[in-house]
């Protein structure tokens, strides 16, 4: 009976498998054979040559791409902060108006990322909405708001907001009410609560969480264009110059690899950590 | 000269929106006593416990740990601790880190911690190799011990229980019952129960208070209770039981109502009456009821029709159908078995010792 399902669920598969084969899989394989092209070939028949990821090395590429992590992990750790008691109240005490923000929260999405983010470039630039008040009201000028890293945070932190909000909340609710109860009887305050139950118990939410934002972040590009101006160059804007105006599609294919090797790394590391069946709310 | 009681509860109400769980809770426990809070589901007991260990305060009332008053203490300054009714054991952490958590709060080393956990395995009679386990590899009545341990590691100066036992199967928590009652005695401490089943309170502990609609309906020893309950509630919550209409005659006699039941001479001299025209209860347990033979009176007689035998086990339970369509039960242990048929009309009688009278509210 269970190798039958076992074939059988490998049977089904097959379908999904192809797809997911041809449309993410495939095109990786072509980035990965453009990364070891000789320079400015826009085709793969030519002898493998690493050239391109000599070029990211000698070339500096490296700071783009610390910026893109550095950038990543700080958003991902605001998110967490800012996340943790919204998904809180929606796990554990909002109850029917949980639904209400899940609402709020999707129904931005139905907008254009870009257009979010012009939003807020019209609110912060020098003469904009808040810098028009200011001065109105004050005569204040606000100087030096947008065009920066800080403001870039800002920016990823709004983007991905679900995605770390929806995984956290599903994870607290993992958390069984009467264990966090059990905990405070036996004499643990609230923030001892948070340590030894909370984090514990919701730590696949966190994790998967974090994992969506920090690749997602990681691999941004309109944040810091938009309301980066050039200010900060992040590794995603490398890979499309590299492709557009440098035309050098094995540098930007050997960009594209450096992120998603050091990105994946961080997934597959996350991921083994964490039982999904839990998550998923299959029994183990 | 009077004790001060462990745990006192004056006045107690709580009230949710237009609801009212609690109507009022005056209660003593005893130090070292092991007193058992039984009522249906939706009496109260639940939102009782969560009071007497601080997730809830009172909307009125006052809860006195001996000479402190703990009502608006929070749970986690509380020198008392409950095993909660699904146990709420920590699934990410071992057996050793479950029982050990409370000392890990209070800063003890590691190596203090280490040795308590290992001695209350011990007490509660799990493998030192447990220790180390996952709470995931241990069995039901494993988790309920650990449970134990680790309140127990607490030190409290009550253990409140919220049903516990009740997902257990039958026979693991008979077991389970005496070995709490086991260490109730061993322990010395206070041990405060809640539960839906009498059964669990009449074997373990050492007074029962009876909850219904969010009052105390009656506070006592099971035997007592048993015996003599204040109301028709708390006698037929007790188990079987057989009651009659009754209504006080002028002489001081008493005369059925509804139901022909004969009364004796010899019930108004022993003193079981109610006064004239006031209408009551007579109650008699299964077990008191006799089959009488065709000469044979006793202090309350009535005549029925045999309708059913039951096997229950040690004993058998009859059903009879009394004149004017009511219901008796009788019980006797198999000797004293019923020698005749199904269907045969019967005589039974019973003895006014083993009679209660409950007057009407």
């Amino acid at each position: 009976m269970d190798s039958l399902n076992r074939r059988m669920g490998a049977l089904s598969a097959i379908p999904m498998g192809v797809v997911l084969l041809l449309a993410f899989i495939f095109p990786l394989g072509v980035v990965a054979g453009f990364s070891i092209m000789p320079p400015n070939v826009f085709d793969l028949g030519h002898l493998p040559d690493f050239s391109a990821y000599g070029q990211v090395i000698e070339q500096g590429y490296w700071t783009s791409l610390a910026w893109s992590l550095g950038l990543a992990a700080a958003s991902t750790l605001l998110l967490f902060i800012i996340c943790w008691p919204l998904a809180f109240g929606m796990a554990k005490v909002f109850n029917r108006f949980t639904l209400v923000m899940v609402l709020a929260v999707v129904i931005t999405l139905f907008v254009s990322e870009n257009i979010r983010l012009f939003g807020w470039v019209l609110t912060l630039m020098k003469g904009g909405l808040i810098d028009g008040y200011l001065k109105a009201w004050f005569g204040l000028e606000l100087s030096g708001a947008l065009y920066n890293a800080p403001v870039i945070v800002l920016g990823l932190v709004y983007v991905y907001l679900p995605f770390m909000l929806f995984p956290l909340a599903q994870g607290i609710a993992m958390v069984p009410d009467d264990a966090r109860q059990a905990a405070m009887d036996l004499g643990a305050s609230r923030w001892r609560v948070f340590i030894e139950i909370d984090l514990p118990l919701a730590s696949p939410g966190i994790l998967v969480g974090s994992l969506i934002s920090f690749v997602l972040a990681a691999g941004a590009l309109a944040e810091s264009k938009l309301l980066g101006g050039q200010e900060v160059i992040v590794i995603a804007d490398d890979i499309e110059s590299a492709f557009s105006y440098g035309q050098n599609w094995p540098l930007g294919s050997a960009l594209a690899m450096v992120l998603i090797l050091i990105v994946g790394a961080l997934a597959i590391f996350g991921l083994s950590r964490i039982d999904l069946d839990r998550i998923m709310g299959r029994a183990g | 000269m009077s004790v001060q009681p462990a745990l006192r509860l004056q006045g107690v109400i709580k009230r949710f929106g237009d609801f009212t769980a609690l109507r009022g809770i005056d209660l003593d426990i005893a130090e070292g006593e092991f007193l058992t809070i039984v009522g249906p589901s939706g009496s109260g007991k639940t939102t009782l416990i969560r009071l007497l260990v601080g997730m809830d305060t009172p909307s009125e009332g006052e809860i006195w740990l001996r000479d402190r008053r703990i009502d608006p203490v929070p749970a986690n300054q509380r020198p008392t601790c409950m095993v909660f009714q699904s146990l709420a054991l920590f699934p990410h952490r071992t057996v050793g880190q479950n029982i050990e958590f409370p000392l890990k709060i209070r800063g003890v080393a590691p190596d203090e911690r280490a040795r308590r956990a290992r001695e209350l395995l011990e007490l509660l009679r799990l493998p030192e190799s447990y220790y180390a386990k996952r709470i995931t590899q241990c069995s039901g009545g494993e988790r309920q011990r650990i449970a134990l341990a680790r309140a127990l590691a607490f030190d409290p100066e009550i253990l409140f229980f919220d049903e516990p036992l009740s997902a257990l199967d039958y026979r693991l928590r008979k077991t389970l019952e005496k070995e709490l009652k086991d260490l109730h005695r061993r322990t010395g401490k206070t041990f405060v129960y809640i539960t839906h089943s009498l059964e669990e309170a009449m074997v373990m502990s050492d007074r029962i208070a009876i909850m219904r609609d969010g009052r105390l309906e009656q506070v006592g020893d099971a035997e007592g209770i048993y015996v003599r309950p204040v109301s028709r509630f708390v006698a037929e919550f007790m188990g079987e039981v057989n009651m009659f209409p009754m209504r006080g005659l002028a002489d001081g006699g008493l005369r059925s109502e509804g139901v022909a039941v004969e009364v004796g001479e010899g019930v108004a001299a022993s003193g079981l009456t109610l006064p004239p025209e006031e209408s009551g209860t007579v109650i008699v347990r299964p077990e008191f009821v006799r089959f009488l033979d065709a000469a044979e009176g006793n202090d309350f007689v009535v005549q029925g029709r045999l309708l059913e035998e039951y096997a229950l086990g040690s004993r058998l339970q009859y059903a009879v159908e009394v004149a004017g369509g009511a219901r008796l039960t009788v019980e006797k242990l198999r000797e004293n078995r019923y020698r005749g048929e199904v269907g045969d009309t019967v005589r039974l009688g019973w003895d006014v010792e083993h009679t209660h009278l409950i007057p009407e509210a």
